[in-house]
């Protein structure tokens, strides 16, 4: 493990995956998503992934075009955006409140149905990172109130645009697959399309809202 | 009518047959996997053989047993694990190009060795894209679907000229132990002392439960400092994570794009077509290499 320091002052550690990749980590997350939004517009030659997670950026470059050593060295010119998020692309969501797992969530933060909803709806939400299967957002907001287990068994089939809760993260079902978030409802909206450039509607930064269907 | 078109039936299959090109990198921070060929050179080489452009759709089969029929005279070529190939009853080398009349069968047997071969056709197979590649993702269900007996793939009209090679020599498959070089992983602090010795030092054993998205190892344990729980984090291809009292995961193509176990070493770039060859039953070693 190695510290890096950015020209703004950041303090990162880097650690070394073989010799595709480089695990950048910070305690600081506004720090990370400033640093992947900066990889991604610093276009650095022969980085072929720019893999933001909860405390960490990961760069994967292909080692036939760059090396590690090239590419950490461009780690230490980048300069830092402020803004955390892409505000400018705030995403709403219309969400129908049927979820199978609502009630049990109402009760466990003992919030109620309406309270969830409101609380849901309230909370300005951005994405923190994708994972989990394609265009699958973990949605991060400031309202710790809606803290969740995951089911004890997950479900073999979530349909497409179930809207759930899990730990402190949000998200919806971007296609149908098996799952274990609690579901508190449904959105029409199309999360993943193949046939789209980006194919997913929530990326990291994207501020999202939740709103009620009409 | 228009012109004639060219195309392959599939007449019997093995256990998996997929079509597979250099893959979809760019996608990991959307969560998709770069997918594409496991063994990256020998899909490259199966190409080359048959004057195919890099990137061209090839199948990739898992354990040999395929056969398919041309409707047009061209070439193939098949790389990767070491099998029989046939025409016709006449027996042909991997990484050759094999001459096909319109009308006959090719036929892969069972790999002496090794896991996973390439057919090239020339021309390329045509199969629709999918975020900007042929690549059937086992892990997203992203691309073509398996291939079934029936299939039938449209074949791409030649580019370029076939190139004048006879056959190209490639290291053989062993049946000893593989030796895999390894770097010291991200996490590897997140093991006791003994652990990194453990994993250098002892023979694995490759497990049934082995496919695109990774291989488990079976082997000794490698026991954690803590009872800490790492937060997911991105990981690459060749990454070696070790679950709690768990066996070890080798990350091949399809791998998951963030991982929640830490990464005790990850495999050098050059090791992984080899790691895409390991079979179940098989021995493996990781040679402990500077970064």
């Amino acid at each position: 493990m190695t510290e890096v320091s950015l020209p703004g002052g950041a303090t990162l550690e880097v650690r070394r995956c073989g010799d595709t990749g480089l695990l950048i980590e910070s305690g600081d997350g506004d720090v990370l998503r400033s640093l992947a939004g900066a990889l991604v517009a610093a276009a650095i030659p022969g980085i072929t992934e720019v893999v933001p997670a909860m405390r960490t950026v990961l760069v994967v470059i292909d080692p036939r075009r760059t090396n590690l050593g090239t590419v950490r060295d461009a780690l230490r010119r980048l300069t830092l955006a402020e803004k955390r998020t892409d505000q400018a692309r705030e995403v709403h969501i219309p969400v129908v409140y049927d979820g199978e797992d609502l009630d049990f969530v109402a009760t466990h933060t003992g919030l109620g149905v309406a309270g969830v909803i409101e609380r849901h709806q309230q909370t300005q939400w951005y994405v923190g990172f994708c994972g989990f299967a394609p265009g699958f957002a973990y949605l991060v907001g400031d309202n710790t109130q809606l803290e969740v287990p995951r089911r004890g068994e997950s479900r073999v089939r979530v349909p497409a645009g179930s809207v759930a809760l899990a730990g402190t993260f949000a998200s919806v079902y971007p296609r149908e697959s098996p799952g274990g978030w609690q579901l508190i409802g449904r959105t029409d909206l199309t999360l993943w399309d193949v046939s789209a450039d980006p194919p997913a509607l929530l990326r990291p930064g994207t501020a999202v809202r939740f709103t009620e269907a009409s | 009518m228009g012109r004639q078109t060219r195309s392959v039936t599939i007449t019997a299959r093995g256990p998996q047959v997929l079509v597979q090109d250099s893959g979809r990198p760019g996608y990991a921070h959307l969560g998709v996997a770069a997918a594409g060929a496991a063994d990256a050179p020998s899909y490259s080489l199966a190409n080359r053989l048959v004057g195919n452009a890099p990137g061209t759709a090839c199948l990739e089969v898992t354990l040999g047993g395929l056969e398919l029929t041309v409707d047009h005279t061209t070439w193939v070529a098949v790389t990767g694990a070491p099998t029989p190939v046939t025409v016709g009853g006449r027996a042909f080398w991997v990484n050759q190009p094999v001459p096909l009349r319109a009308g006959q069968t090719l036929r892969l047997g069972t790999p002496s060795a090794g896991l996973r071969s390439y057919v090239a056709i020339r021309g390329g197979f045509r199969v629709d894209q999918v975020l900007e590649s042929c690549s059937a993702d086992t892990m997203s269900g992203l691309g073509p679907p398996p291939l079934e007996v029936g299939d039938v793939l449209e074949v791409d009209r030649p580019a370029g000229p076939v190139p004048s090679v006879d056959s190209v020599p490639r290291p053989g498959h062993g049946s000893g132990p593989v030796m895999l070089d390894a770097v010291v992983g991200p996490r590897a602090d997140w093991f006791v002392d003994g652990a990194l010795k453990a994993l250098f030092e002892s023979p694995f054993e490759v497990t049934s439960d082995a496919n695109r998205v990774g291989v488990r190892l079976s082997g000794p344990p490698l026991p954690r400092r803590d009872r800490r729980e790492l937060s997911s984090e991105g990981v690459v291809c060749g990454s070696l994570q070790a679950p709690p009292g768990g066996r070890v995961t080798l990350f091949l193509a399809d791998h998951p794009v963030t991982g929640g176990y830490p990464v005790i070493a990850v495999l050098r770039w050059s090791s992984i077509p080899a790691a895409a060859q390991l079979r179940p039953g098989q021995a493996v070693c990781f040679r402990r290499v500077r970064e």
